[in-house]
């Protein structure tokens, strides 16, 4: 570990989101930055500036495509026309792994453009899990599927949401892009131990690690990836790494994005617990 | 429950429009979910259905700021919640949201007050807009492409460029708005927001026309040109496949030399393209 055949055997460190407002930043300057995580969704056009920008980036950086509308886990079969604008981009991205999301958020033809929370049943672990190799037969690349922030539990639940992503993942063969700042906010708005989480979490399948900042309301948290990164989960990404070993991480800042260097620096923050981490059994 | 039903259940109840607060309608069906001890089940919903709501509408609000300006902020709010409430949704990314958007306000004309024509000119527009911004260029015609030059030759369009007929001068009206728009914020904002205000009262009370225009591309930035009606339909005429000679025909009574120069100006501009039969 890091580099497992869920990753594309690759050693990537510390990454950044690539966000529009630090484009000419990053053009202009070059700063020295392990890998960029790019929105596939944000890319998947015929043309113009979106693939001009890309095409900069890609000439200088290394990119990994993290996608936010596949929906694994939606009843409905994926959506052909997705899938083959995805291959496109990955073709030219040559991506080493691709991410999405274990969620759902379309059902019949409608989407919501959100990441909606799973029953953790059975019948929903396997549609999920025959979805992702599916999307992988057809991608030809490595998946790894994301923990979900969330907000609502299902009476119709049948096991926890720890097992349910091992149900998954072990069903899809598939890796795992592992959000610790989700684990901590649906650990708060569920009232479950995160490190009972992390700890059930099979470390071999480990592709990424994502870190986060969060809002604090009266009564939940929302994952809104405005704000640092909280000590509590710092504290998390900690014990994720000494379990799975030194891991390709991403800072994720979406929502009132600072200066490209106070996110670059506030990234940065995880190389001194990926340098050299002191492996546990697990 | 299977999961195809409770994802069914869900989104219906997730998709109602918000209410009075932007709370989440309590007539939707929340029996599926748990409460906990700080929510309800209706209260862990809402925050999805906010969610939701706030997404689509803020992505209507990015991609229609002329249409903003002609309808005002309260109208153009009770647009986006009817039309996403008709209309949700159907494509994986939020860029295809404004689709179908001038169909609707056609089936729905209240929703333009007084000022039908000149909202669905910049719909029009503003959809031009969004497909003209990462719509696909394509090869560039070459002196190699003009070996056979002729009235039977045929020429394409490139694909990211729309040729729409308005009414009114919407094109000035969305330039100022989009700039009120991008300074939002700034000190200027507001004198730039009381400018395309007064620009929609001036244009509303305007006799309309017919204007011809071009939205394309040029260094991957979108622009407007009006042109004449002649040129537009020469224009129009190659896109949909007619040869040269047949083109220029259907365009009208013009003189070689306008044409040469209709030409020169567009294969500057890098707007056409050798004939492929995949148009």
């Amino acid at each position: 570990m890091p580099a497992n055949r869920f990753n594309g055997f690759t050693d990537y460190a510390v990454g950044v989101g690539l966000r529009i407002p630090h484009y000419q930043h990053i053009l202009e300057n070059k700063p020295l930055v392990g890998w960029f995580e790019i929105i596939s969704e944000n890319y998947m056009v015929d043309g113009g500036r979106p693939l001009a920008l890309l095409d900069q980036i890609l000439e200088q950086y290394r990119v990994v495509q993290h996608g936010v509308s596949m929906y694994f886990g939606s009843a409905e079969p994926l959506n052909r026309e997705h899938l083959r604008r995805l291959k496109t981009l990955v073709k030219r991205t040559r991506t080493p792994w691709l991410t999405d999301h274990l969620c759902w958020g379309s059902v019949d033809g409608t989407y919501s453009h959100d990441l909606l929370p799973m029953p953790y049943t059975f019948e929903a672990a396997k549609l999920t899990a025959r979805k992702i190799r599916e999307a992988r037969s057809y991608l030809e690349v490595p998946i790894a599927v994301e923990n979900v922030s969330s907000y609502a539990e299902f009476h119709v639940s049948e096991m926890t949401e720890w097992e349910f992503l091992n149900e998954v993942v072990e069903r899809a063969d598939c890796g795992i892009l592992l959000d610790v700042n989700n684990i901590y906010v649906s650990s708060r708005n569920h009232s479950f131990d995160p490190y009972d989480y992390l700890n059930s979490v099979p470390p071999e399948r480990v592709a990424q690690i994502h870190i986060a900042g969060h809002s604090k309301f009266a009564k939940y948290i929302l994952d809104t990836h405005d704000h640092p990164v909280i000590d509590p989960v710092w504290k998390l990404y900690e014990h994720a790494i000494r379990r799975v070993g030194p891991t390709a991480t991403l800072l994720e800042w979406d929502d009132r994005i600072p200066s490209f260097d106070e996110v670059h620096a506030e990234a940065r923050k995880a190389e001194k617990y990926i340098v050299a981490p002191l492996v546990v059994a697990p | 429950m299977s999961l195809l039903a409770l994802q069914r259940q869900m989104a219906a109840a997730l998709m109602r429009p918000l209410v009075a607060g932007d709370r989440i309608d309590p007539q939707a069906a929340v029996y599926y979910i748990k409460p906990n001890d700080r929510l309800t089940s209706l209260e862990r919903l809402e925050i999805y259905s906010r969610s939701y709501w706030y997404r689509l509408f803020d992505s209507l609000y990015e991609d229609f700021p002329g249409l903003r300006a002609v309808l005002g902020q309260r109208a153009f709010q009770r647009l986006s919640k009817a039309y996403l409430t008709d209309c949700p949704s159907q494509s994986f990314t939020l860029r295809n949201l404004g689709s179908r958007l001038e169909d609707w306000l056609r089936r729905n004309p209240t929703y333009a007050g007084g000022r039908l024509a000149l909202a669905l000119d910049m719909i029009r527009l503003e959809w031009a807009h969004i497909e003209a911004f990462d719509e696909k260029a394509e090869k560039v015609l070459g002196p190699e492409d003009l070996l056979e030059l002729g009235p039977r030759l045929r020429l394409k369009l490139q694909p990211y460029i729309r040729l729409i007929e308005l009414r009114y001068p919407v094109d000035d009206l969305r330039v100022k708005a989009n700039a009120a728009s991008e300074e939002h914020g700034a000190a200027s904002n507001t004198v730039l927001k009381r400018k395309a205000g007064s620009l929609v009262k001036r244009i509303s009370r305007m006799d309309p026309e017919n204007i011809f225009l071009a939205v394309h591309r040029h260094d991957l930035t979108v622009y407007y040109r009006r042109l004449p009606a002649p040129e537009f339909a020469l224009l129009a005429a190659l896109r949909q496949g007619l040869p040269v000679g047949k083109a220029i025909d259907a365009a009208g009574d013009i003189s070689p030399r306008q044409v040469e120069a209709w030409f020169a100006a567009w294969a500057e501009m890098g707007w056409l393209c050798p004939w492929s039969r995949s148009r």
